[in-house]
């Protein structure tokens, strides 16, 4: 793991490239009626101590392009590094790729083995060759992060939990390997808001405070507005955007037309600019969109005196 | 009227084969009318889709009774008719696919009832003509979008001619476009099909459309309402791990600081009216504006 001190305030000082694929193709089914290319030679780089959202409409490749980052897919042509190492040239362990690149899946149930949850966040660990209280720690660690109480669900069968308790199991079976990337695709699909919001503020916290590298596939674009440093569009196997959010989501009508959308708090502030009212339309968050409302919804309200709560009063 | 589905007193209790029972639903009672849309909310494990599952007999009460109209989910020679009764929709778009082109794949259910091929022809192009996918039957279906592929999901339980959908996360695995296609669907079988919606959804804004909001926990009711109702608690919500839109969440906010905002608004353009109406410029003023 780097050195503190590259991490000051969250951001890399220095970045260097952690992740790069080069004109990356891939398709599917290759030579068979059913073929479909899913990439279409892509190129991007991720650095160092990023946080990068990738959004794109169902089928756009997300899935596909996250699995090579980690040599889980092999490309047709074109080429991934991993710490500038080609990782599909002659003498490279995949293995130690994946154990420096975890990948969650996005259909956890895949990734769900063990006889007890325990046991199956456990596993990774425990090929690493940790002793047995350190896995016991890593585990306890990853449950934790999850939010899945360790008494009552350290010893049940993963195969027998509600749909969003699984996709925990799934997370913490690959924060407990604790690799230096972690990708996520679509983490938080199935989770409870509460649920979500917790699992990523986690993610941001191994983010901020530990200097992973995250990757995180997305459909939501509230959750990427609020915690990505960098959102990267895919349209049918290409790379159509990659931005700040808050310029990403100044490109509403192509978003929508790609599948995708902005967040609801940025389409009520394209509805109040459409109705001719003066407030800024780059807004990507609740707070800012407060901040922005406050001052003349406040000197509307001067003379109605006393003011209701008709929404339960405040905020969180 | 007579409901559709009547849960009565329905609790059930997993067999955690050598470990402890988990109860999962207490003491549940609920019943669905005749085209309404019902959203159901709650945190992960607290019960909603094991409610779902005894909506058409996949699961049947450890304790109380389920009836489908008159026919109680105990007895098991109802189960065929109970099933065309209430159709289920699940999660994953991939794994409700069982054929290579759409109509085939909607065809599958009356097909299997033993329907005559006229007929079944008329129902499935009804039935895709419902969710708007006229046109894609010769499609094969694993090039559709997700919102396409859960659209032919619902059409091959419209097939059956049910009268009540139950569909449990059906936009979970969505992007934005395919969810707002998948729920503009839903809303419509219910007003104008009068097909009943059972909606399981943790997106707080697809349940704001429903006629009733039913929000689960620890295997109990433990809230219903209009949307306005529920999610004008957000305290409570966030108590139940729930949450609520972003436009709602705004509008406390700046209630909290002193703006006179006489309602809860629930959705964009809830929003942006109250806002109009605070600085004095009416919800139409667009109109008036544009060409
Ligand atoms: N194992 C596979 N065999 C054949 N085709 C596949 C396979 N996996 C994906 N595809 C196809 O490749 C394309 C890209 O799929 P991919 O799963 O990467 O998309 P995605 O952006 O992750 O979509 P989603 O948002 O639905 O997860 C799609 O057209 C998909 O149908
Ligand atoms: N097959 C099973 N065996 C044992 N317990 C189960 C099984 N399926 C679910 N449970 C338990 O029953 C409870 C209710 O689960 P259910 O799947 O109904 O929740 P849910 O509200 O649908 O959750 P989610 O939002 O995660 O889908 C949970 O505590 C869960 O762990
Ligand atoms: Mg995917
Ligand atoms: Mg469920």
């Amino acid at each position: 793991m780097t050195s503190g001190l590259f991490w000051a305030g969250g951001r890399a000082e220095v970045s260097s490239t952690v992740i790069e694929v080069r004109n990356l193709c891939h398709t599917y089914m290759r030579g068979t009626p059913l073929a479909r290319q899913a990439l279409k030679h892509v190129t991007l780089s991720i650095a160092e101590g990023e946080l990068v959202a990738i959004i794109g409409r169902t089928g756009s490749g997300k899935s596909t392009l996250v699995q090579h980052f980690n040599g889980l897919l092999r490309p047709d042509s074109g080429h991934v590094f991993v710490d500038g190492k080609d990782i599909w040239q002659k003498g490279v362990a995949l293995r130690d790729i994946r154990r420096k690149v975890g990948l969650v899946f996005q259909y956890p149930e895949h990734q769900l083995f063990e006889e007890s949850v325990a046991s199956d966040i456990a596993f990774a660990p425990r090929n690493m060759g940790l002793s047995d209280n350190a896995v016991d720690d890593a585990v306890r660690e990853a449950m934790r992060i999850v939010d899945l109480d360790y008494d009552e669900f350290a010893e049940r069968s993963p195969f027998e939990l509600s749909g969003g308790q699984k996709r925990r199991v799934a997370i913490a079976g690959v924060i407990a390997m604790r690799p230096k990337v972690l990708i996520l695709d679509e983490p938080t699909a199935g989770m409870d808001p509460r649920g979500r919001e917790d699992v990523l503020r986690e993610i941001q916290a191994l983010h901020d405070e530990h200097g992973y590298t995250v990757v995180l596939v997305s459909h939501s674009m509230e959750d990427v507005a609020r915690f990505a440093n960098r959102l990267v569009v895919m349209e049918d196997g290409r790379i159509a955007m990659d931005g700040r959010p808050r310029d990403v989501f100044q490109r509403r009508d192509e978003l929508v037309e790609m599948g995708l959308g902005v967040p609801q708090i940025t389409d009520l502030m394209a509805e109040l600019a459409r109705r001719g009212h003066n407030f800024p339309t780059d807004v990507i968050t609740v707070d800012e969109a407060s901040e922005a409302l406050l001052p003349s919804l406040l000197a509307a309200s001067g003379m109605a005196g006393e003011s209701d709560s008709p929404c339960g009063g405040g905020g969180r | 009227m007579k409901p559709v589905v009547h849960v009565e007193n329905v609790s059930y209790a997993y067999d955690g084969g050598n470990q402890e029972q988990v109860e999962a639903l207490l003491d549940v009672s609920l019943k669905i009318w005749p085209g309404e849309f019902v959203a159901v909310i709650g945190h992960n494990g607290s019960g909603k889709s094991t409610l779902a599952k005894h909506m058409n007999a996949l699961l049947v009460p450890t304790r109380g009774n389920v009836y489908v109209f008159e026919m109680n989910t105990q007895d098991e020679s109802w189960v065929w008719e109970i099933r065309q009764t209430v159709g289920m929709v699940f999660q994953n778009p991939d794994n409700q696919i069982v054929a290579t082109t759409v109509e085939e794949d909607v065809a599958f259910g009356p097909e299997n009832l033993g329907v005559e091929p006229g007929e079944i022809r008329r129902r499935v192009d009804e039935a895709l003509a419902l969710v708007d996918m006229t046109g894609y039957e010769k499609s094969a279906p694993h090039m559709l979008s997700g919102g396409q592929k859960q659209r032919v999901a619902i059409a091959g339980v419209i097939a059956m001619r049910p009268r009540c959908i139950v569909l449990d996360e059906p936009t979970a695995m969505l992007d934005p476009v395919g969810r707002t296609e998948v729920l503009r669907t839903v809303r419509r079988l219910a007003s104008d099909e009068g097909i009943s919606i059972v909606h399981i959804t943790h997106f707080m804004n697809e349940a704001v459309y429903a006629d009733r909001v039913i929000v689960m926990e620890e295997g109990r009711i433990a809230l219903s309402g209009t949307p306005r109702e529920v999610f004008s608690q957000p305290a409570t919500l966030r108590k139940l791990d729930l949450d609520v839109p972003q436009v709602t969440e705004l509008a406390g906010q700046l209630q909290a600081a002193g703006v006179a905002l006489s309602r809860c608004p629930l959705t964009v353009e809830e929003m942006a009216d109250d806002i109009g109406t605070l600085l004095g410029r009416g919800p139409c003023r667009s109109e008036l504006h544009s060409h």
